[in-house]
């Protein structure tokens, strides 16, 4: 007969019993569990990735005075050294393509990859921000419709595209309102927050020059609109809101306090981080907003890149529009798109209160973030909102019997479902519930804001995860908060099963070691 | 829609559960008068991937692209070969689409890269450190000012008449706002830098002093000079770098006395894009660690003593530190400082130092070819891979004609100094390793035909 | 020689004219483990209430106000290596700064040890 396994290779399903724990082994990798030396650390002596031209002339000797002593003490590695080291390092990663990532106020939805195509067509990526503007319409446009999108979406009269993430566009809202102010000839210096605001609403009226005054919230979770109102008066400058709020509640009385507000003669800063709870349902121009920024990559699905680049843009309603700083891109009533910057900005934008940027703000995200808004449409934006909504009622439902939902009984959330660690026994807290869903295989949600609620867990499902994906999060969930509830221990321990353990973060912190420097010896 | 995976059914179980009747219900606290009761009138409905493609596709063709014309400009924004590894590795899943690494145990990819990549940009800028990124070159610029006031205590800031007149801008339009006093002296058409006319401005009552290395011109301070007369006056020198490439041939701000050294990372790994994302580089000295803008991140150990990596330091930033947060800054440009750092791995220090020696180069072959044309001259013979040329009128208008040929033939003095009419006549040209004979050629010739006034 | 403690969760140890001020043992215990204090400058004039040093832990940096107004005399150069020595011995060794007082009946304004106490079991 043919065939006979001469190999000796038969596959066989050895019993594992009696088998703790596997071996220890010599590379410390364990197999898909792959550990990875800093770059420093491979062999880079003479060798290189990148092959370059030699040259044909010697160095101009006036330049000769400045040359660099040493080249800088960094390896390089060729091609293949290089490409395996950063995929190693990557599979140490979770990202919305592995699952589920329900980080509160962070809109972490799937980022589709036409968005990066479109990114990277030449026309895009390899223009130069300062070529003559008849070799970039093109480019111009694109800033052009997606101003445009924004604009209608939000119902405001105007929109600055050049801030650069959303504090930037915090900072843009704020100095467009005292630049308002500074017109009217007033000084009125006081901001008002609510506490349960994000930090960066404070820290940005601070840099921009404000006073702040915080806000209480109520038992329900929302602005205290009678102590709001208390503290209007000559001056204050304005007010930040966040709608939805950070407890992932709708501020149903915004409208209302916007009206009271422009009565007292300051401007309504509504912080947009949340507005993909609202997009296509409602208008922040409806509601009296003054300036809004808008976190492309949360609700326009640019990817967040492990920290950034961001773009936030600022919608602006009528009373801050002439001050958009430069430049700016606007379109002639004969369609003809202008672009403004300090050598024209007489035609047309002379009251714009200087620039934030070098040059144009995040273009390859306004591509992104374009391609996404022509994909869903009107109709499919609206859909992201309802969908959005759908998801995090379902988490709030699904476990509000196991975990404490302090806002549980207003009625429904908007996008993120907030829950706390109060009905947890002692000593077993948020963060432990957190560690333990990176064991389960997900990311953890937001832990510890907002602010107002002691040990809060803010889930975020996005509208990009399916009903199934829900549920396996949810399963995952009800077995931690019983785990925690039964009083295992364990979970201060958690994660087991991630790259690494708990990280010591005061030792981080109290010696900070911040490059490498095992190359150099001590003293 | 293809990015909604919910079906009418799941949303008919899933309402079941939640108890409302409809979705409409779970928005009910949105007052009626500002609900949409339908798709917002006036946009169009949702398209397919393709129509969105060509829809894109469209508008890019209406630009003319560096990658297909002699190009040559600079001013900022640099464009070198990017190797085709670079985009690969930064678009797998685990680094594109990850958050902040605010969960280190599994964020170690992100962290990693992150440590790494403040050592590169610290060596590359000889300073003890370095943070993981900012927005872009500018607004690290403004950070660096207001970081230098913290620690000198005083409020006054020297800007050099060759810092990139953006940088200028966005430094000017903060300090309006914080009070901040900014002392901008003129640009001049001269061969030197204004390191004397620098000098000059510093008091007792300078915090910073702001020089840019090489500066908009393309000219190269003496950073040695000016950092011991800053210091002499208890004043940090801050070093602008908006092309680090040159730091592969030029000495290294922070070995020269620089005390904060800020920059743009854009040429390396990053691409042109129209103006962003791009990223801002900031490193300094490790005594001013706890004034540092921006995220860091740190080594140390887990449960088990294994090395790892962590965001620290993080009680400076505004989330913690509300109204006394050091800075505005709360993202850095991530993906973007991946992107730097996977180049400059392919390159190591002395692939740097080679590509910056091409760079030269071929700036060198541009200079000797187009001051060859009657009535152009070379501003300054210490140059690096850019350089202002002087021609014979305003360039503003050269440039416009040199795109109707077809060649991207630098930035004008005028579009970068409006205000200042004795630029007019400079034209910046830079030169990287993507230029070739044939591009130099052809710029030249279309220069000498606009020059001479021929109609194109 | 004597102690007193304000609502603030610092502590005075006054000998003559020159206090030493601390945060208690409640107070790091509340904030975890401290990573970095930033202390004042010699010869700085304080007014009390002011806040005059910063007390950082992992995910939290709190202002110290100083109990008393006067000149800050000298301060513990020891915290810059070993921050740690407010959480391991907050009311002896881990202390802050040190204060010429110029106004001592501030002092009557702040508690003693038994009313501190019952102060923090209220909390």
């Amino acid at each position: 007969m043919s065939g006979v396994n001469t190999a000796g290779w038969r596959p066989s399903m050895n019993s594992t019993e009696g088998v703790a724990t596997g071996p220890v082994t010599a590379s410390g990798d364990r197999a898909l569990m792959l550990e990875e030396p800093l770059i420093f650390e491979l062999d880079g002596e003479g060798k290189w990735g990148v092959d370059i031209d030699a040259c044909e002339r010697p160095m101009a000797s006036a330049l000769a005075k400045f040359a660099r002593k040493a080249a800088p003490a960094l390896p390089g590695l060729t091609e293949p050294e290089v490409v395996r080291h950063y995929t190693r390092l990557s599979r140490q990663n979770y990202g919305i393509d592995l699952g589920p990532f329900p980080l509160g106020s962070c809109t972490m939805k799937h980022n589709p990859r036409l968005n990066e195509k479109m990114a990277r067509l030449p026309g895009f990526a390899d223009v130069h921000p300062l070529q003559p503007q008849k070799t970039v319409e093109g480019a111009l446009e694109v800033i052009e419709q997606l101003a445009d999108w924004l604009i209608t979406l939000t119902g405001m009269a105007s929109v600055a595209m050049s801030p650069k993430a959303g504090a930037h566009g915090e900072l843009c809202g704020l100095l467009c309102i005292r630049a308002a102010l500074d017109a009217r000839g007033e000084t009125r210096d006081i901001v008002l927050v609510p506490e349960s605001a994000h930090g960066t609403n404070p820290a940005t009226a601070a840099f921009a020059g404000f006073k702040v005054q915080t806000i209480p919230a109520t038992p329900e979770g929302r602005v205290d609109v009678a102590a709001l109102k208390e503290k209007l008066g000559p001056d204050v400058a304005g007010v930040m809101i966040t709608n939805p709020n950070t407890c992932g509640l709708f501020e149903p009385e915004l409208k209302d306090i916007a009206d009271a507000v422009h009565a007292a003669g300051g401007y309504v800063y509504c912080d947009g981080a949340n507005f993909n709870a609202i997009v296509g349902r409602v208008r922040p121009g409806d509601l009296g907003v003054d300036a809004m920024h808008i976190n492309l990559h949360k609700t326009f699905s640019t990817p967040h890149g492990g920290g950034g680049p961001g773009a936030g843009p600022v919608v602006l309603s009528e009373a801050l529009a002439p001050f958009a700083p430069l430049p700016f891109v606007t379109r002639g009533a004969d369609g003809s798109i202008h672009l403004v910057e300090e050598e024209n900005r007489g035609e047309g934008h002379d009251r714009a209160f200087g620039r934030m940027v070098a040059f144009h703000g995040q273009m390859g995200m306004f591509t992104r973030a374009l391609a996404y808004i022509l994909s869903h449409g009107a109709d499919g934006l609206r859909q992201v909102a309802e969908d959005a909504v759908l998801n995090a009622n379902y988490v709030l439902r699904s476990l509000d019997d196991v975990l404490e939902a302090p806002f549980g009984a207003s009625g429904p959330c908007m996008h993120e479902a907030l829950f706390s660690d109060a009905g947890l026994p002692e000593g077993l807290s948020t963060l432990d519930i957190a560690k333990g869903l990176i064991d389960e295989g997900f990311h953890p949600m937001t832990v510890y804001f907002p602010l107002v609620v002691k040990g809060a867990m803010l889930i975020e499902p996005t509208e990009t995860e399916s009903k199934q994906g829900l549920d396996r999060f949810i399963a995952s969930m009800r077995r931690l908060a019983e785990r925690a509830k039964a009083g295992d221990e364990s979970l201060h321990a958690a994660p087991f099963y991630a790259p690494r353990r708990r990280l010591d973060e005061t030792r981080a912190a109290r010696k900070p070691v911040l490059v490498w420097k095992g190359d150099q010896t001590e003293g | 829609m293809r990015y909604l995976p919910l079906t009418p059914a799941d949303r008919a179980s899933m309402l079941e559960t939640i108890g409302a009747g409809s979705v409409d219900e779970l928005f009910r606290d949105v007052p009626e008068a500002a609900r949409q009761s339908g798709p917002i009138a006036g946009l169009p409905m949702h398209a397919s991937e393709m129509a969105v493609e060509r829809h894109l596709s469209k508008l890019a063709a209406k630009n003319l692209n560096a990658g297909s014309a002699p190009f040559f400009l600079g001013a900022g924004a640099y464009r070198h070969h990017v190797p085709a590894s670079v985009d690969h590795l930064i678009q797998r899943g685990e680094f594109l689409t990850a958050y902040t690494p605010y969960q280190p145990e599994i964020a170690q990819g992100t962290l990693q890269v992150l440590f790494e990549f403040q050592t590169q940009v610290a060596r590359l800028f000889g300073t003890d450190i370095a943070n993981a990124s900012m927005y872009d070159g500018s607004t690290a610029c403004w950070e660096a000012i207001l970081m230098a006031a913290r620690i000198t205590r005083k409020g006054k800031a020297v800007l050099s008449g060759g810092l990139h007149p953006h940088y200028g801008e966005v430094v000017r339009t903060m300090a309006k706002f914080t009070k901040d006093d900014i002392a901008s002296l003129v640009p001049e058409l001269t061969a030197e830098a204004d390191d004397a006319a620098v000098i000059a401005a510093i008091d007792e009552a300078t915090s910073s002093v702001v020089v840019q290395y090489p500066d908009i011109m393309g000219r190269i301070p003496d950073l040695a000079a000016i950092a011991e007369a800053a210091h002499a006056k208890k004043a940090l020198l801050i070093v602008v770098v908006t092309e680090p490439v040159a730091l592969g041939l030029l000495e290294a701000p922070g070995h020269l006395g620089a005390d904060i050294v800020v920059g743009e990372g854009q040429s390396l790994g990053v691409g042109l894009q129209f103006g962003g994302p791009y990223l801002g580089l900031f490193g300094c000295s490790e005594k001013f660690v706890r004034q540092m803008p921006g995220r860091l991140c740190g080594e140390t150990v887990d449960a088990e003593g294994k090395r790892g990596f962590v965001l620290t330091l993080s009680t400076r930033e505004q989330h913690i530190r509300r109204e006394k947060a050091t800075s505005n800054i709360c993202t850095n440009s991530g993906l973007c400082a991946l992107a730097f750092s996977i180049h400059m791995s392919l390159l190591g220090g002395e692939g740097l130092a080679r590509l910056a020696a091409r760079n030269h180069d071929r700036m060198q072959a541009v200079v000797h070819r187009l001051t060859q044309i009657e009535g152009v001259t070379l501003l300054s013979d210490a140059y690096f891979n850019e350089a202002t040329l002087v021609l014979p009128r305003e360039a503003r208008e050269v440039v416009r004609d040199l795109a109707d040929r077809g060649v991207l033939g630098g930035v004008s003095l005028g579009r970068l100094f409006p205000e200042h009419g004795a630029l007019h006549n400079g034209l910046l040209v830079a030169a990287t390793e993507t230029v070739s004979d044939e591009d130099i050629e052809e710029f030249a010739t279309a220069l000498a035909a606009v020059l001479e006034g021929e109609r194109a | 020689m004597s102690v007193y403690y304000s609502e603030d969760h610092e502590w005075i140890e006054v000998e003559g004219d020159l206090g030493t001020v601390g945060i208690t043992d409640y107070a790091q215990g509340q904030l975890g483990d401290i990573t970095f204090v930033d202390l004042p400058e010699e010869g700085a004039e304080v007014a009390k209430g002011d806040s005059v040093a910063v007390v950082d832990s992992v995910k939290a940096a709190s202002d110290v106000y100083t109990p008393v107004s006067g000149v800050i005399a000298a301060i513990n150069e020891a915290l810059a290596d070993e921050p740690e020595l407010v959480n391991t011995d907050a009311e002896v060794g881990g202390w802050l700064f040190r204060v010429t007082l110029s106004n001592p009946s501030e002092l009557e304004e702040l508690m003693d040890e038994a009313a501190y106490k019952t102060y923090v079991e209220g909390l």
